[in-house]
């Protein structure tokens, strides 16, 4: 029978079924950290039982951790035992732990596929909606709660249902200036954040054939901002470069092994979707989201929508841009702004920086703008010293800060004041999710950069 | 860690008609620093709730005595956005048993499901209905049934039945959860993990 690539990698990993019930669903690896696995270990404890494979778990901190003096104590008594509930459990278990300082630390969704943990066919969890992002290397990855982190501990297993199936083309050829963020957005504001719900999607079409890992990594990440479970591409040469030689990627025979079984992870030709959508590269420009949900996205040269011309409730639109401070048919360009964050597990990584310095190359930081540039992990930072990205960043009048989850969702002290306009290249614009009152325009490192040069929104394009 | 059973809820009813409620908004993530699953109700809906310095806001519906009950009733796209079960942890830590709505985000769903909360998915006709009978009567009830998977609008009798697959149902009914089935099911686990590639 035709499968697509989600139906053979899911079908793979199913220990049982159970009749009007979910499947039981093997989990080959699983990631925690500190926010989301503490109660999971609590359960643990008072059910008596162990961590069935040690083995299959890795541990990394991220979401409370400071992104600058990672050197000094922790100062929120809260965070610093949150931090230290990680470590503690990790040790206990036998768990992979790369804390706060260790040279591997950085966010989950970037040390997973850059030390080579996350390999195509695999299922990959962790208590993280954005564990999407692994998608891209032909995984089935998807987010779970706390509950579930239980479950995986104690038996490697979730009890899932199956999926419905969504294949999403797009074809053609990008705009200069149009990045794989502005994909996903464009994606996202035609299917808005419910569209997806029910769907495991497989992005295809010559869009995602040519895109880097880093590109497929952020598409697959915004997945969840659909609705949907996860997101995945078929694994190609381009897949199999990128995890060549890295630390948990199989070597020798075994990689040779590998390589030839992950080429047969691919949509079989007559395999059928439950839902299955086209779009064309040329209809998307740079984007800029202008509300309090990922799916309120326009292109940069776009009027905000009316109510009347958007899906959903009026009062929930207008509640929506009061928040903002904007109005129906405002003009994006030149609005002003206040605060930069380049970053995330949606862009923290090499590329997005290299992209950043390209427009803030020979240009300074606009005063009226603070920046917080931080990379997805140390060997991101380590990368950009080394590329020289570094002293392009500090010519422009900008500082690079340690790795971590920082202002995406604001856990740490990186949090934008109340009624301040922040250009993110996170995931996330809901309300007060960079803090109490803070309000969140996300875009691409290209366009953050505009914005953090110029102290107003910027068409990217203008400056490249 | 068995939870409590479900079986008929009948309660008044909580109506906040706002369309894709966010898990930053049910459980903001500078709340989600403890290591116990304890005290998260507090800081339900915190800054909807809440002003800065912790007064609070009189027009959120929590904050109103008009309105109460064990059913949160919410519009449509509820619990979208991140994986946090402690967003689920709030509604049942405040005190709701059920949540109903015309559409619910994927995980929020599951880990209501996973905690003891009963999560009603109904149409937008009869959603429509609930937020227009409570309006017209805070005290308006509702009967959730689990066994006949009906839930009732008490004052008018207007009843409409929501989907739950059979293994939840029963976990619902009985207080199961998904790990003391996973457990009786673990050798078959280690036997199938021996096979994987990796």
């Amino acid at each position: 029978m035709s499968k697509t690539l989600f139906d053979k990698v899911w079908d793979s990993h199913v220990v049982r079924k159970i009749e009007d019930g979910p499947d039981v669903f093997f989990i080959d690896r699983h990631f925690i950290h500190e926010v989301t696995s503490p109660v999971a270990f609590l359960g643990l404890k008072s059910r008596g039982v162990s961590v069935l494979y040690p083995e299959r778990t890795f541990a990394t901190a991220d979401h409370n951790t400071p992104t600058i003096n990672q050197h000094l104590p922790v100062e929120d008594a809260l965070s610093a035992n949150q931090l230290k509930a990680l470590e503690t459990n990790a040790t206990e278990y036998g768990i992979s732990h790369w804390g706060l300082g260790h040279q591997k630390n950085g966010i989950v969704h970037v040390v997973g596929p850059e030390n080579g943990i996350t390999l195509p066919g695999a299922t990959i969890v962790c208590g993280d909606s954005h564990t999407s992002t692994h998608g891209a290397f032909g995984a089935i990855a998807f987010g779970i709660g706390t509950s579930e982190v239980e479950m995986v501990l104690s038996t490697q297993c979730i009890m899932q249902p199956k999926p419905k199936k969504m294949r999403i083309n797009v074809n053609g050829k990008l705009s200069k200036g149009v990045t794989p963020k502005d994909v996903a957005l464009y994606i996202i504001s035609k299917l808005t954040t419910s569209g997806g719900t029910g769907y495991f999607v497989e992005y295809a079409g010559n869009v995602f054939e040519e895109m880097t890992m880093e590109g497929r990594m952020t598409v697959c990440n915004l997945s969840i901002e659909m609705g949907a479970r996860g997101g995945m591409i078929a694994p190609d040469q381009t897949t199999f470069d990128f995890l060549e030689g890295r630390l948990y990627a199989p070597k020798g025979e075994a990689w040779t092994k590998a390589v030839e079984y992950w080429k047969t992870l691919k949509t079989d030709a007559d395999a059928t979707f439950d839902a299955e959508l086209n779009f064309n590269a040329e209809d998307i420009e740079p984007m800029i989201t202008y509300g309090t949900n990922p799916g309120m996205g326009i292109g940069i040269s776009k009027h905000i929508p009316s109510a009347n011309e958007v899906e959903g409730g009026e009062e929930t639109y207008k509640k929506s841009l009061a928040y903002m401070g904007f109005h129906e048919d405002d003009v994006m360009i030149g609005k002003p702004i206040d605060y930069v964050f380049l970053g995330s597990c949606t862009n923290g990584r090499i590329e997005d920086f290299r992209a950043f310095a390209s427009i803030v190359k020979g240009r300074k930081k606009a005063d009226n703008v603070t920046a917080w540039l931080v990379p997805g992990s140390h060997i991101v930072e380590a990368q950009i010293k080394e590329e020289g990205i570094l002293d392009i960043l500090t010519e422009a009048g900008f500082v690079l800060r340690q790795p971590g989850c920082s202002a995406c969702l604001a856990m740490n002290d990186d949090k934008v004041p109340a009624g301040k306009y922040a250009v993110s290249t996170s995931n996330r614009n809901f309300e007060g999710r960079q803090g109490p009152g803070s309000r969140t325009l996300l875009a691409s490192p290209i366009m953050a950069a505009a914005a953090a040069v110029t102290g107003k929104l910027t068409d990217p394009r203008d400056l490249l | 860690m068995a939870y409590d059973k479900f079986n008929i809820l009948t309660s008044s009813a909580v109506p906040l008609p706002i369309e894709n409620v966010d898990t930053d908004q049910i459980i903001p993530a500078r709340f989600l620093k403890a290591t116990k699953r304890e005290g998260f109700g507090d800081n339900l809906f915190r800054d909807w709730r809440y002003n800065g310095d912790g007064t609070p806001k009189a027009d959120f519906v929590l904050n109103n005595p008009t309105y109460s009950g064990k059913i949160l009733v919410g519009g449509k796209n509820f619990g979208s956005g991140s994986s946090r079960e402690h967003a689920a942890w709030a509604v049942y830590d405040y005190g709701f048993r059920a949540v109903v709505s015309s559409f619910f985000a994927d995980i929020f769903k599951g880990n209501c499901l996973n905690i003891g909360v009963l999560p009603v998915q109904v149409s937008p006709e009869f959603s429509e209905k609930i937020f227009a009978a409570i309006d017209a009567d805070p005290n308006t009830e509702l009967e959730i049934n689990l066994p006949e998977q009906t839930i009732t609008l008490k004052t008018t009798g207007e009843k409409e039945s929501f989907d739950i697959n059979g293994y939840k149902k029963n976990n619902m009914l009985n207080g199961f959860d998904d790990i003391d089935y996973l457990q009786s099911v673990k050798e078959e686990i280690v036997s199938f993990a021996d096979k994987l590639p990796y």
